[in-house]
């Protein structure tokens, strides 16, 4: 089998781009995975809030739902003063101002999820790239010439972009972070990155873990009714020839 | 035995208003054909999600705002703050798709045992008018979250009004009630959705099943119960409604839930096409999405549409698609009713017609490259030329029909 797996790898390998990065990456969420998703949740209001806001949720709400105590959350999550924690996660950056500072106002986070979907964001916050001809410094795969800086540079280092020549034409083969400017290795990049994007996935649609933790008395209810219904048809049909 | 009255409250009814009669008539004494098979499911099923489309509207409304500026928070605000909101609005949005797949079988087992034809008429032009309704209630309800596709679908939809020729620009127009669609649309949009469509729907449902307990069900042999009566008068092959077909119908109801459920509790933008991605963004008339794709269940009609090259005689084309169905019991002029025992040909024809409709679905969500345009072209011919392919095969005696027994077989 493993053999026969090579095989079909090898053989299919020269249809694709050979060696040429994946332009969308893959990243799996998980709305029970509540340690991620605390650890998401306070990356987010670290790094992204200082610009973008997440206007359809409420601190509270992010509280009950990770488990996390009030407290712990106005410690950690809070950081606009004068904020209730029943307010919702907006930030004191006006439009104006984002807009005199990056040239667009930063979007709301809210959504973005259920818009562009996981995938995306992941794939958005992993291929940040030294480019010295934009205004931040960075440039971005997913979204080229993006206006925001390279948030989290600090935590993944400076990454450069490697190319090789293949048929005459530079194509993207991979990337490589400048040894020393990062805190965080590869792999733990990798993870901040993932728990970022999965709160990003809970705020776009903050009920997922109930829905389909209900959803299962509701199909073995249903299931039952059926049943029931079967039987209850047979009996009634007895006599119908 | 309609003469012995019961006493009690239902006997003090019953002195007033025909309560029992009602049920008798319509429920307990309406002898439907003992033969129904799965394709019979669908009837009951489209009355019951009308039932929850009806129940969760009401719900989504006492928390939606129909204005510009909030309409899209408030969709939100029923998804997280209201409590169990987001149960009421994936009912309501799986609710809306559940009942083009069930409208579409129940039309599809109508031309396969031709139930639309005599005396059945008048039954099955009341339910093409439920369906041109629902197309509207589902057009318009789409409009309501203000995403994205909601704009700039109903952007598509209202202009090809325009395309009309004289009176075009000005209708859009009066539709409209703005130069572009706006706050003003929206707000008559959700009256129409909340009031007054729902109003003619329910009322043409009324009329659809006063015309087939007139009519009688046909059933999968298509043969008449009626012309084979018992020493009193009832159909031989024919068995109360209730409590026979309540309780097979409580089958249909249990499976319906399951997958129903599975929907909203698993896969409620069932990957994009029940709720689309880009409704996920605020209507921004400023930003036109790159892809304007209809909801599947217009689909198929959309892709009729984009496969005439004029914008005009695409709005023709599709117009003409729906109001084909009216004049069909016109157009089939068989001497039988069900496939069982109609031609070769029929089987073959109504199988293209099928695949055909289901690949203009496909077609129709896709975008107009230059091979989609071509396979929406043979998609069009297909659906037409069932048509008028049924006309020409029955009209001229072209169909070699199989002997109907003379009861009903099991």
């Amino acid at each position: 089998m493993k053999k026969l797996m090579l095989m079909l790898t090898l053989v299919l390998m020269p249809l694709t781009a050979w060696g040429a990065v994946e332009s969308r990456m893959s990243v799996d969420v998980d709305p029970n995975d509540k340690p991620s998703l605390q650890r998401g949740a306070k990356l987010f209001a670290n790094y992204c809030m200082a610009c973008h806001e997440a206007s359809l949720i409420r601190y509270n709400r992010i509280g009950q739902d990770l488990g996390i105590d009030d407290d712990l959350v106005e410690q950690y999550l809070i950081f606009k003063p004068e904020t209730q924690i029943q307010e919702q996660m907006t930030n004191a950056m006006s439009e104006s101002d984002a807009e005199n500072w990056f040239g667009v106002p930063a979007p709301d986070l809210s959504l973005t999820a259920r818009r562009h979907g996981p995938d995306y964001i992941y794939t958005f916050l992993n291929r940040f790239y030294v480019d010295e001809g934009t205004i931040t410094g960075f440039n971005n795969t997913v979204i080229g010439g993006t206006a925001m800086p390279h948030v989290l540079e600090t935590l993944q280092g400076r990454q450069h972009p490697v190319y090789e020549e293949r048929d005459g034409e530079d194509v993207l083969v991979g990337f490589e972070v400048e040894e020393g400017t990062g805190t965080m290795d590869e792999s733990e990049y990798r993870q901040a990155t993932r728990d970022l994007t999965n709160f990003l996935d809970y705020v776009a649609e903050p009920i997922k873990a109930e829905r389909q933790r209900l959803g299962v008395w509701v199909l073995l209810f249903f299931g039952v009714f059926t049943v029931l219904a079967y039987f209850l048809k047979k009996e009634y049909w007895k006599d119908v020839h | 035995m309609s003469e012995t009255r019961s006493g009690g409250l239902v006997g003090w009814i019953d002195d007033r208003f025909p309560l029992t009669k009602m049920w008798r008539e319509h429920v307990s004494e309406y002898y439907a054909p003992k033969n129904f098979n799965f394709w019979y499911y669908f009837g009951s099923l489209a009355l019951l999600t009308l039932v929850i489309q009806v129940v969760s509207g009401i719900f989504l409304t006492m928390n939606y705002i129909p204005s510009g500026d909030r309409a899209f928070e408030s969709v939100e605000y029923i998804m997280r703050d209201v409590e169990w909101g987001w149960l009421i609005r994936y009912i309501h949005t799986t609710g809306a798709s559940a009942f083009f797949v069930v409208v579409y079988l129940h039309m599809f087992r109508a031309l396969m045992y031709g139930s639309y034809q005599k005396p059945r008429e008048l039954l099955w032009i009341f339910g093409c008018l439920i369906f041109v309704l629902l197309m509207a209630e589902a057009f318009m309800g789409y409009m309501l979250p203000w995403g994205q596709m909601s704009y700039w679908g109903g952007q598509v939809i209202i202009s090809l009004f325009g395309a009309i020729p004289v009176i075009g620009p000005d209708l859009a127009l009066w539709i409209r009630g703005d130069y572009v669609i706006s706050e003003a649309t929206l707000n008559r949009f959700f009256a129409l959705h909340v009031v007054a469509v729902p109003l003619v729907i329910i009322f043409l449902v009324v009329a659809h099943i006063l015309a087939l307990h007139e009519v009688g069900s046909n059933n999968p042999d298509g043969i008449d119960i009626k012309k084979n009566k018992d020493a009193n008068g009832i159909p031989k092959d024919g068995i109360p409604f209730h409590p026979y077909y309540t309780v097979k119908d409580l089958i249909g109801v249990g499976v319906y839930f399951i997958l129903f459920s599975v929907v909203v509790f698993y896969i409620p933008d069932f990957w994009g096409m029940f709720i689309e991605h880009p409704n996920f963004e605020e209507a921004n008339p400023q930003v036109t999405p790159d892809h304007i794709a209809p909801v599947w269940y217009f689909a198929a009609y959309y892709a009729i549409l984009r496969a005439i090259p004029d914008t005009f005689g695409g709005v023709l084309a599709m117009g003409l698609a729906v109001m084909i169905l009216f004049v069909l019991p016109w157009l089939d002029r068989g001497k039988v009713r069900s496939i069982r025992y109609r031609g070769l040909s029929f089987k073959i024809a109504l199988g293209i017609f099928a695949v055909g409709f289901m690949l203009l679905t496909y077609l129709g969500t896709q975008p107009a490259t230059g091979l989609n345009t071509m396979l929406s072209r043979l998609g069009t011919v297909i659906y037409f030329g069932y048509f008028i392919f049924l006309f020409v095969y029955t009209a001229f005696g072209l169909e070699r029909t199989k002997p109907v027994p003379e009861r009903v077989t099991s």
